[in-house]
């Protein structure tokens, strides 16, 4: 069954994407990312243009990111005191990255700034947490009836502005949180994803938050950058499908529902440990894709595109 | 009234100009719908030729500008290094022919009409050592997208005057106003040739909806993100209900 995307200029099979917003969708319900560091990737390869991909999956994030948050509302992991902190930090960053953006454009470098910001980020990222969830689960299986503190204390606790953030279970400087807003923001504007699978380790290694309420939050979190980027894109560069963002959005919403179903069976250690592979698989493809032999060397790009 | 007698006039001259011509052909679906069930589309030009001769049917889109890109290794990495702009490029280029063209007529002659994916003027701003290369990448990633085909033998002809070309538009073949040429061939020179315009147009939904994302951009994306939520939110209603 094909159908023609009208600001995308191409005819794509309805079956696919549906099966591509699914399986995105439902890593996003379970894990709190928004999975866009997964999509843009597919949806080039089946032929998306780069632009209209990343101006489309934030429109369908949106979507997605609020069946999760109202997935896992009903276990009662979103703290929405830590997700406006966030937010707040993550406007001012995303108007620092898109001048960055702009910055690195003049140089006429920006894919490479795109590509080793990605691998750098995934990989520094899903390595940290491969490792210390293997050590959480080896821990586990030696000693069932260690009670740990609930999270270390590090120089972080030592900031001013203190706040109290009863779901999280945290007393922590409100500077934090904001602070890693920021960076989330400045990443989404320069990579064009949520900033989820950077923000979902940050929130339970930096901020120590209890791993239940992080997708919650996370993904609280993303509807509002994923909606600025939406306008943004629509605006400025006209490259929101919304045929493919309704397509996506109706595989990626039933798939958040089963994902955010799933994620509250699982112990915090597995579910990082399995978000960190995934991590670590997109990493080594990009890495890959950087120091292969392409199979050709030339690509075309129209004025519309870029 | 003199305007009606300017029509009469035209009438009576028109079988004359039609006699003088050694060529006649017409598009069966000169307006091409490219709505939201849209998988491509075939243009058949057919036609009438006064006597015996060879034929050589192009079907074009409007320019469009391109720039080709190779990648380079800097540090172990696949970079973008060089880069080529050529501002007008057709976004569809078909040739079709009853025979091979190299047969049909000499090398020249076909660079003078500029019939080929060999004679397509395309020049290139920024032009490097290897504009060559370039040039044959560009034309090799048309046509694997499907945009530049060439069926040689396409062209078919039904008794000793009437001919017949089939030409397949792809699903992202550009919308805009193409030019359909058809050339009549004898002893390797041209004796006559015609051109008439095929409309290749956005209509319905999807015509409304790049309309609307243009004029109301703020708008559009504003019902876009609206729209995202709810459709989160009655995913939510649905699972929640079961």
């Amino acid at each position: 069954m094909q159908l023609y995307l009208p600001i995308a200029e191409m005819s794509v099979n309805v079956l696919l994407i549906l099966g591509m917003g699914g399986l995105v969708g439902f890593l996003s319900g379970l894990f709190g990312v928004g999975g866009g560091f997964l999509m843009t990737p597919l949806l080039i390869f089946v032929g998306v243009p780069p632009t209209v991909a990343v101006g489309t999956q934030a429109n369908q994030l949106v979507g997605a990111s609020v069946s999760g948050v109202l997935a896992n509302l009903k276990r009662g992991g979103v703290d929405f005191k830590m997700g406006g902190v966030l937010v707040a930090g993550g406007l001012v960053g995303s108007v620092i990255g898109v001048w960055l953006f702009s910055v690195a454009k003049q140089f006429g470098q920006i894919d490479f700034v795109i590509s080793v910001t990605y691998v750098v980020m995934l990989g520094s990222v899903g390595a940290l947490m491969l490792n210390e969830s293997l050590r959480a689960i080896l821990k586990r299986r030696k000693d069932n009836s260690a009670q740990g503190k609930l999270h270390q204390h590090t120089w972080l606790h030592g900031l001013p502005l203190k706040m109290r953030f009863p779901k999280s279970r945290l007393y922590i400087s409100a500077l934090a949180p904001l602070g890693l807003g920021l960076m989330a923001g400045i990443l989404v504007a320069i990579m064009g994803v949520g900033g989820g699978f950077f923000m979902v380790p940050a929130m339970i290694y930096v901020l120590g938050m209890p791993t239940s309420a992080v997708p919650g939050t996370s993904l609280f979190q993303i509807i509002f950058v994923t909606a600025a980027t939406t306008l943004l894109h629509a605006v400025a560069t006209q490259t929101v499908d919304v045929m493919l963002a309704l397509l996506l959005l109706i595989g990626g919403v039933v798939g958040a529902q089963f994902g955010g179903r799933i994620g509250g069976r699982l112990r915090g250690e597995q579910m990082r440990f399995a978000l960190a592979v995934i991590v670590l698989l997109v990493c080594l493809k990009l890495f890959a894709d950087l120091i292969i032999t392409p199979d050709d060397l030339y690509s075309l790009s129209l004025p519309g595109a870029k | 009234m003199s305007r009606l007698l300017w029509v009469l006039a035209l009438l009576l001259c028109l079988p004359v100009a039609a006699r003088a011509q050694s060529l006649a052909f017409d598009i069966t679906a000169p307006l091409i719908a490219v709505t939201t069930g849209f998988t491509g589309a075939e243009v058949v030009v057919f036609g009438a030729i006064d006597s015996e001769g060879d034929l050589i049917v192009t079907l074009r889109a409007p320019d469009q500008r391109v720039t080709v890109r190779r990648k380079a290794r800097v540090l172990g990495l696949w970079l973008n290094r060089e880069a080529v702009e050529y501002p007008a490029v057709p976004g569809y280029y078909a040739i079709a022919a009853t025979r091979p063209v190299e047969e049909i007529a000499r090398p020249e002659t076909l660079a003078r009409h500029r019939l080929g994916l060999d004679n397509l003027v395309l020049e290139s701003r920024s032009p490097g050592s290897d504009g060559a290369a370039f040039r044959a990448a560009l034309i090799r990633t048309k046509q694997a997208a499907g945009l530049f085909p060439t069926g040689v033998d396409s062209v078919l002809m039904r008794g000793p005057r009437l001919f017949r070309a089939t030409l397949v538009l792809p699903a992202n073949t550009p919308v805009g106003t193409y030019q359909a040429n058809v050339f009549l061939f004898r002893n390797g020179q041209v004796v006559g040739a015609q051109q008439t315009p095929v409309i290749v147009s956005k209509v319905g939904a999807s015509a409304e909806i790049v309309e609307f994302a243009r004029e109301y951009a703020i708008l559009y994306g504003l019902l876009a993100v609206a729209f995202a939520v709810l459709a989160g939110w009655l995913a939510d209603l649905v699972f929640r209900k079961r």
